[in-house]
């Protein structure tokens, strides 16, 4: 009796986790689903309302003035700061996780804080300083670019450190039992097992600047990025086109990041 | 505890490398360069708002201004704004509440339950990250629209909704929150729970402790760092927002990140400052006292 009980117990338990994790599944894409079914609405409103069925936002996305020309933009800063945070970030990286220096453990503690503090400080203490640098009116492009490397930094840090920390060192320590100087231990067996740690940073980067809005709002001065076009237009009426973007980006990164992990599995194989 | 696991591999780097001394250089070397970009246009920049909430409230981007040592500017801001202050630390405080409630079950999920799926699931939920921030929360305009999905269901049940609508309401405001943090809320949680040795919990089974007894006393207190991590992840963001207002809410919902981007936009720099640094101050302070009460000092 009291063992039927604690496994009807233990069945409801079980299967009660995994309905609520899928409602929470849900929870998450339900906005996915809106954004995907608003790229064929035929209306631009303020309302954001599906008003009919259309395929032009598909065939003409860069109709709405400015839209392509701000997410060009946003392509362009993000290639630019994906690459200076990823270079800078592996570095640190390596910095932290190989070598053994004085002030370590601070500079952990200093790469963590952009993370901890909110973006509207961020964005607001780089403001405050391109104002009193007499820099208020060259805000644009590079101001941007700067905050971007700056912010995406630490979480390139972070995941490449992940990777560093998991590595098993006694593999380096094999090419150099057999005679791999340095230079060849690190660009033949160090490198290769990083890099699915520095391309996954690097997308991470490319997400955060490309769909930042708070801190671009203050360094943009007259510039503009895709997220800050989707701003103004909420304030007027919105262009069903820029879902039609928001796919595209969503189809994009899935796509990107189902390769990653087919690419890497690919590669665990054989070591296993 | 990651201190641990970590040490003795750092170690084992170090006794590989032949020449130390040198070496200590290069890790300086490789530091720098991030190092001065952190502190040109992080350090600085803070220094810099922290001088600017200094300065005399009475000058203008075009005379510029003056620095008086004005503390005036933080009580001013803080009598002014102290219902924005509240109620941005109240709804961030419920929506890291929601998104840790709704986050461990999916994480638990994935963690125990998902198999081969894992990894699957765990792109399924950084995935919707991948569509723009500002669009994902517009979307939930038309989900909580007046003559929406959930307005219609609520109404067909008989529930009551407080003025008849959600959007521009407080509910719309932290539904927004909780949806846009919860990914931050789940991955931590999750690295926690995938370290957990299972055989602790089948330990705690075979001791005759009830699956719920199983999980208060093993698997919930070995989570706890994931909480940590996931609250803070969470409740940070969420403070400092003003998207998921301006989007979501009606004046009604004003939180403290609309004041502080409206005083930036208006030119009144030291009052738009002296707020950010009071932000900045109290989520610091509220940090360190949840960080101290947790016990889990060592996760930095």
């Amino acid at each position: 009796m009291n063992a039927a009980l604690v496994r009807t117990g233990r069945w409801i338990t079980e299967h009660l986790i995994l309905f609520v994790a899928l409602m929470v599944l849900l929870y998450l894409f339900l906005p996915i689903f809106v954004v995907v079914l608003m790229s064929f609405d035929d209306t631009a409103d303020l309302g954001y309302q599906f008003s009919g069925f259309t395929w032009a936002n598909w065939t003409d996305p860069c109709a709405p003035f400015g839209l392509c020309s701000a997410l060009t933009t946003s392509l362009q800063i993000g290639l630019l700061a994906t690459i200076g945070a990823t270079v800078l970030g592996t570095l640190m990286a390596f910095a932290l996780v190989r070598h053994r220096f004085r002030g370590r453990g601070m500079a952990n503690v200093g790469i963590f804080l952009p993370m901890a503090s909110p973006e509207i400080v961020l964005g607001s203490s780089l403001l405050a300083l391109f104002v009193s640098a007499g820099f208020s009116g060259q805000l644009g492009f590079a101001t941007i670019l700067v905050a971007h490397i700056m912010f995406t930094l630490s979480f390139v840090v972070v995941t490449v450190k992940a990777r560093l920390v998991g590595l098993d060192g006694r593999l380096e320590q094999a090419a150099m039992d057999l005679y791999a100087n340095e230079w060849q231990t690190f660009w033949r067996i160090t490198f290769p097992l990083v890099f699915p740690g520095i391309l996954g940073a690097a997308l991470l980067a490319f997400s955060l600047s490309f769909d930042d809005y708070i801190v671009t709002s203050f360094t943009a001065g007259q510039t503009e990025t895709f997220p800050l076009f989707v701003w103004g237009s909420a304030r007027r009426e919105i262009p069903p086109q820029i879902n039609v973007i928001g796919t595209v980006m969503f189809l994009i990164s899935v796509l990107l990041v189902v390769a990653l992990e087919l690419w890497r599995r690919r590669g665990q194989r054989p070591a296993a | 505890m990651t201190a641990l696991t970590r040490a003795p591999r750092g170690n084992g780097a170090e006794h590989r490398t032949p020449s130390r001394g040198r070496r200590s250089w290069t890790g300086y070397l490789l530091l720098l360069p991030g190092a001065l970009w952190l502190a040109l246009f992080f350090a600085v920049p803070i220094g810099s708002l922290i001088s600017t909430s200094l300065y005399d409230p009475s000058g203008t981007l075009e005379t510029g201004y003056r620095m008086a040592f004005e503390l005036g500017n933080y009580t001013d801001a803080i009598r002014t704004y102290a219902t924005e202050i509240w109620r941005s630390l109240w709804y961030a405080g419920l929506a890291t509440v929601f998104a840790l409630l709704l986050g461990y079950p999916l994480a638990y999920a994935i963690a125990f339950k998902a198999g081969r799926w894992k990894n699957l699931l765990l792109v399924l939920v950084i995935a919707p990250f991948f569509t723009s921030f500002l669009i994902r929360t517009l979307s939930w305009k038309l989900i909580l629209a007046d003559n929406g999905v959930v307005v219609d269901t609520l109404n067909f049940l008989h529930l009551p909704i407080p003025n008849g609508r959600l959007l521009d309401t407080s509910v719309a405001v932290v539904t927004g929150l909780t949806y846009n943090f919860l990914p931050f809320m789940v991955l931590p949680l999750y690295a926690s729970l995938e370290k957990i040795d299972h055989r602790l919990i089948e330990a705690a089974g075979d001791l005759y402790a009830s699956p719920f007894q199983g999980f208060r006393k093993v698997t919930l207190p070995l989570s706890m760092p994931g909480v940590v991590a996931g609250t803070l992840l969470t409740f940070i963001p969420a403070a400092g927002d003003f998207i998921n207002k301006e989007l979501l809410g009606s004046p009604q919902q004003t939180m403290i990140g609309n004041r502080i981007q409206g005083l930036f936009e208006s030119g009144s720099y030291p009052a738009a400052a002296a707020l950010s640094v009071t932000l900045m101050v109290l989520i610091v302070v509220m940090v360190i006292a949840y960080i101290r009460r947790a016990g889990t000092e060592d996760l930095l």
